[in-house]
């Protein structure tokens, strides 16, 4: 049986465009989610952090199961004038921001929650305006929070099957991403394809738990 | 420092105390009690804001800055920061704050914490002032390091530099000596000293060390439980019996003296203290007219109705008695003035039972003897 490696690199190459412009939406996006929850304490803060949290525990399917409604005629896909976002790469990078967003969220939150009040106030009284001290100090001195939940924003991109199959199916060159390859392989019992995708996965994986540790070493030592 | 450091705008207007001062009334309820806190500053000058640990002095400091949101009043110079219809955010109020702990910033290096202010401020910081306040501070020999390889008093000393070089109109300054050892605080306090004289703008310095603000203050304004209890010139207070001073073990006063004369067989170095002199210790600067800052321990202070004779004693000062009063069980203590001077006070602390064998009364004229070796000089600041 041959390999029909253009197969794989299309897969590849969606997986990785999926993963990389799901990064950035989720960095955008939770970045002032991640500072607002960091400083506020309030039962809207709370509510809005658990809602952030339930992919954490919800079944990917369940997930799905919502994200394919909201995107579908009755949802989200006529607001923007489409018919439908579900299976269409823009629905696949929906469904991966909210199924990544605790992943993305929970590591910046915590880096500024670490950083404390007073370097805040010391630069508030060097003349820095609130705009100001966010950008030259609070995501400086949070950069090992915000490496720690792009690497993992964008692995666990990479890693989702669930909502995928549900809201994206598996359309080559459009929604058909690694996982979902790995899953038509097997079925169609191509194990060879299989073997070199599953183990480029799992070599990937690897790397980033590694890469993990790393930064949290590398970078905390500098950190006050 | 006229023109360099400090405010532009200050340095050729005239200086009413009233106008380009510190001038601050601010009420309400920080964690237990109720602060309620008036007083005004000079244009310049160290004013200490004195007061035991958890008395509201760092809340009041923060209130002026802005950190912390008091009702009341706070202007500085012309400027309004804060009344009935307005408070000015910290970024827009142009305050120079020194933390207890120095709070530079892990991310930048040296070089750039001291700038971070200075590039935000209007019209900038030249390089004469960046060299000023390098050999103010001594921060030459810093510049190359990282932030974290500086000890407490390096840290302390670049957050100062950099809270001069934003340009502020006021300084505020938080303990910033409380988290150092003791050596650190020696090392740093004649940089906050030579600091206090240069800069021409007013210093609120908070402190709950007596020996710091004997050090550096010119004013006192004493703070408990979150009011002002007194406010005034800081030899004034010191001697002010119903303020307490005098009941602490070290009780001191501290008047200003000018050199007269340096002796460089025994380095002796003289003093004129309002017509009478005074040898003390010649080492550290003495040149002939400089001021000094004296330091006189109550307890280091004995009195005579006649000239000793015969004695180790150098110093023997003519003084009249203003008041005495009790000071613990044993002692009193006696206010003194240099004769023909009313308001060159000075304690002494002597026993109930000297002071009954001498039949001391107010209005007495006696001989005050005081020791060469337990006078400590400092500059002015």
């Amino acid at each position: 049986m041959t390999i029909d490696f253009g197969d794989i690199v299309s897969a590849l190459v969606l997986t990785l465009e999926l993963a990389s412009v799901t990064t950035l939406v989720l960095l955008a996006i939770g970045t002032p989610l991640a500072w607002w929850l960091a400083r506020s304490n309030t039962l809207a803060s709370d509510i809005v952090a658990t809602l952030v949290a339930l992919p954490l525990v919800l079944p990917p399917t369940v997930l799905g199961f919502y994200l394919l409604i909201a995107l579908g005629p009755a949802g989200l896909g006529s607001l923007v004038g489409v018919r439908s976002l579900a299976f269409s790469f823009e629905g696949l990078v929906a469904g991966s921001v909210v199924y990544s967003l605790p992943f993305v969220v929970q590591p910046i939150r915590n880096a500024f929650q670490a950083i404390g009040e007073r370097p805040l106030e010391v630069a508030a009284t060097l003349r820095a305006s609130p705009l100001d001290r966010f950008f030259t100090v609070a995501v400086p001195l949070a950069r090992n929070g915000f490496l720690t939940g792009a690497v993992l924003g964008f692995a666990h991109t990479v890693g989702e099957f669930g909502v995928v199959l549900m809201i994206g199916g598996n359309i080559p060159g459009e929604t058909r991403v690694l996982s979902i390859a790995i899953f038509d392989y097997v079925e169609q019992l191509r194990f060879a394809e299989a073997h070199l995708v599953a183990g480029g996965m799992l070599i990937f994986s690897f790397l980033v738990i590694l890469a993990m540790s790393r930064i949290g070493r590398r970078f905390g030592e500098t950190l006050p | 420092m006229s023109g360099g450091v400090g405010n532009p705008a200050d340095g050729d207007r005239d200086r009413r105390p009233g106008r380009e001062g510190l001038d601050i009334a601010l009420c309400g309820m920080r964690g237990s009690f109720w602060i309620e806190a008036a007083f005004s500053a000079p244009a310049r000058g160290v004013t200490a804001l004195f007061g035991p640990s958890g008395s509201g002095k760092t809340s009041i400091l923060r209130a002026i800055a802005g950190l912390e949101r008091l009702e009341g009043h706070v202007r500085a110079g012309e400027t309004i920061w804060q009344d009935e219809g307005r408070f000015v955010a910290t970024h827009r109020r142009a305050v120079g704050y020194v933390f207890q702990e120095a709070s530079l910033f892990a991310h930048l290096g040296v070089e750039e914490n001291l700038l971070y202010g200075a590039r935000r401020s209007p019209g900038g910081v030249d390089a004469a002032m960046r060299r000023e306040v390098a050999d103010l501070l001594g921060l030459d020999h810093l510049k190359s390091r990282s932030v974290a390889d500086l000890s407490g008093g390096e840290r302390q000393r670049v957050a100062i530099g950099r809270a001069i070089l934003s340009r502020p109109r006021v300084m505020l300054m938080d303990e910033p000596l409380s988290g150092l050892d003791n050596r650190a605080k020696g090392e740093i306090l004649p940089f906050i000293e030579r600091l206090a004289g240069a800069l021409d703008l007013p210093i609120l310095y908070v402190s709950h060390d007596i020996a710091e603000i004997e050090r550096l203050a010119d004013r006192i304004v004493l703070v408990e439980a979150g009011r002002v209890r007194a406010s005034g010139p800081l030899n004034q207070a010191l001697t002010d019996i119903g303020l307490g001073f005098v009941r602490h073990p070290h009780a001191a006063s501290v008047l200003t003296a000018r050199v007269t004369a340096f002796s460089p067989e025994d380095g002796l170095a003289e003093l004129d203290l309002c017509g009478q002199s005074v040898f003390v210790d010649g080492s550290g600067p003495q040149e002939i007219g400089l001021e000094r800052r004296l330091r006189i321990e109550a307890s280091d202070v004995s009195l005579s109705r006649g000239p000793l004779a015969q004695s180790t004693i150098l110093n023997t000062l003519r003084v009249e008695i203003v008041a005495i009063e009790p000071a613990g069980r044993a002692n009193l203590a006696i206010l003194l003035a240099l004769e023909g001077t009313g308001d060159f006070t000075f304690m002494a602390k002597v026993t109930r039972r000297s002071a009954e064998r001498l039949a001391l009364c107010p209005g007495d004229r006696l001989f005050a003897q005081i020791k060469s070796v337990s006078l400590a000089t400092s500059p002015v600041p």
